[in-house]
């Protein structure tokens, strides 16, 4: 009988006091427990290391052609550009989302109208900067693809269109020109990675 | 017979083993008039049951990495194991089957109000269950490592790298590489074979046992426990089995006919089950021409397409499923099924199939090559897109607008 007149007695704030300082302390447990599962889908450090540079003779890609490389995984563009194709990226297309580059990748002797060292070469990473797919290369003009399609690269993903500098079509899911790497020419050895 | 009595007895102290049995099966009421649509449930059990076996099977052929991946199932599952490739067009037909009978499922429930209360919460969990089964299917979809696998992957992995400043790091997190690697192939074979079939079942588990708490919904769409005998059965119930069990296998020796028909004759279906750009080994450097997800995700996958901006195409693929888990709250409708709902409702409806399909079939269309004169594939879909969500966003207006029938106090065999 002492035991009901014990529950009458029960000190509600303190007990309040025990459950949620338990609760909490269980609350960090559990984040505690959690944090290594989390830190260990992050990349490894095998993944971690990184790649080095690569280089590619280039004398045997013709005018007008595309040779595609891999550096870091990634499908690396090279294109030689004909006359008329640099004729088409000096006219201004009101069409391009972003054709002085501000928003875009690329570095610093890249950040012009033909996006690259020598206006002939362009080298790029073909991954579109919407998802990640490998743009199809279109140089033909006058496709049913738009009007003002002079030539340019095609995403079969989800349609994002660029032009021949890589530049992205206004109306394209994607939002970025696509990124120009650290590179440098010598002759016709090209060497991605790295540009000193 | 007296030893099989008396098992039961020490089992039932033991274990609620008749217990269970009565409260779900034999002394279940289901309302007798469940028609065509009330099968599907079941059949996507049964479709659910064939994955996971046919599953295990397949586990034990496969090889998750970069280098062995594409081998194992194209060389040793399809050519070497004996019966290998029986096992894995089962699997690959079963799951085009799954999303069939599930989209049927869900329209079944669109089309009788059995979202609405009191079934909200077997509502989520089956969208819940819809949402895993996307990701099952997307990461199943992954493994044998083909060049559609790879830049479907490429794709879907990306898409956390539209969320603004940290969307990047997300996606690196999630692939464990800065590309899309063996690291990333060995985590989808985890969450495939081990995560999300948990997770499954024990939806599965959770969506029976509120949908048998709160009772069947019917074509009617009315509650058969309003109306009960003396004994407290509802009047127009009649016990799951043996009555719907034995129903069922009807319907299920007719879906297996056309299953099997598949399995043994069509198992590419045409490039729309095993799309044909998946028979050569993932490349890096190229991605296929005509690219397109398996026939059951190209309704979200066009309303990807539609809309030109990363972000935002994110945003609207995500809220296109997303909104599903509001539909218990948008419908404002004093009537749960279409039969006694205005024809506003069935109009909006007959927008939302027609939009949903269209939507179905612009994601399995060339990107220049349009469907129809004079709109490009592109406008198409925003158009389709803005309707499906029209659908949703206007629910409560029309639903609470039109002027509905008052249902029947006892089920209709479906006359006027």
């Amino acid at each position: 009988m002492s035991n009901t007149n014990g529950a009458d007695n029960v000190n509600v704030s303190r007990r309040r006091i025990l459950i949620n300082t338990t609760t909490a302390m269980g609350a960090v447990g559990i984040v505690g427990a959690i944090t290594p599962f989390v830190k260990s889908c992050a990349p490894s450090e095998k993944a971690k290391a990184a790649s080095s540079p690569i280089t590619q003779d280039i004398s045997s890609l013709e005018a007008g052609k595309m040779m595609v490389v891999e550096w870091q995984s990634k499908p690396i563009y090279i294109i030689r550009r004909t006359d008329e194709m640099l004729t088409t990226l000096a006219l201004s297309n009101p069409k391009l989302r972003d054709s002085n580059s501000n928003e875009s990748n690329q570095p610093d002797y890249a950040k012009n109208r033909y996006r690259s060292r020598d206006p002939q070469v362009l080298v790029m990473v073909g991954v579109c900067t919407h998802l990640g797919c490998a743009p199809g290369f279109r140089p033909e003009a006058n496709t049913s693809l738009d009007s003002n399609w002079t030539g340019g690269f095609l995403c079969p993903c989800h349609g994002s269109k660029y032009d021949l500098a890589g530049r992205v079509y206004d109306g394209s899911p994607a939002p970025l020109n696509m990124e120009i790497p650290k590179y440098k020419l010598i002759g016709n050895v090209l060497t991605i990675g790295e540009d000193s | 017979m007296r030893f099989t009595h008396k098992f039961r007895q020490w089992l039932d102290i033991r274990f609620p083993a008749t217990q269970t049995y009565e409260k779900h099966l034999s002394k279940y009421y289901a309302p007798k008039n469940l028609n065509f649509w009330y099968l599907f449930g079941v059949l996507s059990m049964l479709v659910l049951f064939n994955q996971l076996i046919t599953g295990i099977w397949l586990a034990m052929m496969y090889t998750p990495s970069i280098e062995g991946a594409f081998a194992s199932v194209e060389g040793n599952i399809m050519r070497d194991v004996t019966d290998g490739w029986l096992i894995r067009y089962l699997h690959a037909v079963g799951a085009s089957a799954l999303f069939l009978v599930i989209y049927l499922h869900m329209f079944r429930g669109l089309l009788y109000g059995s979202y609405k209360k009191p079934r909200e919460l077997v509502w989520l969990v089956g969208m819940g269950l819809f949402v895993c089964l996307m990701a099952e299917g997307f990461f199943g979809y992954v493994l044998p490592w083909g060049n559609m696998s790879f830049w479907g992957a490429q794709v879907i992995l990306n898409l956390p790298a539209a969320i603004p400043h940290f969307g990047d790091s997300v996606a690196t997190w999630i692939r464990g590489d800065f590309v899309l690697s063996g690291i990333t192939l060995n985590r989808m074979f985890a969450l495939h074979v081990i995560a999300i079939p948990l997770f499954l079942v024990f939806f599965v588990f959770i969506h029976l046992v509120s949908l048998h708490h709160v009772g069947s919904n019917n074509p009617d769409g009315i509650e058969i426990k309003k109306q009960i005998d003396q004994n407290g059965i509802p009047l127009d119930g009649i016990p799951l089995h043996p009555y719907y069990t034995t129903h069922n296998l009807v319907g299920i020796v007719l879906f297996l006919i056309v299953f099997f028909a598949v399995v043994f004759f069509f198992p590419e279906g045409g490039g729309y089950i095993l799309e044909p750009a998946n028979f050569e080994p993932a490349n890096s450097l190229q991605t296929p021409s005509h690219i397109a997800p398996v026939w059951y995700f190209t309704p979200f996958y066009a309303i990807l397409l539609a809309i030109p901006s990363k972000l935002g195409g994110v945003i609207a693929l995500v809220s296109s499923i997303a909104i599903f888990f509001a539909l218990p709250w948008l419908d404002k409708s004093p009537v749960k099924s279409m039969r006694y709902k205005g024809i506003l409702s069935r109009i909006w409806l007959a927008i939302f199939v027609i939009s949903f399909l269209t939507l179905g079939v612009i994601g399995t269309t060339q990107l220049d090559h349009a469907l129809l004169p004079y709109i490009s594939n592109q406008h198409l879909a925003q158009v389709m897109t803005f309707f499906y969500f029209l659908y949703f966003l206007l629910m409560p207006f029309y639903t609470a607008i039109e002027n509905v029938r008052v249902p029947p106090s006892r089920v209709t065999r479906g006359h006027r």
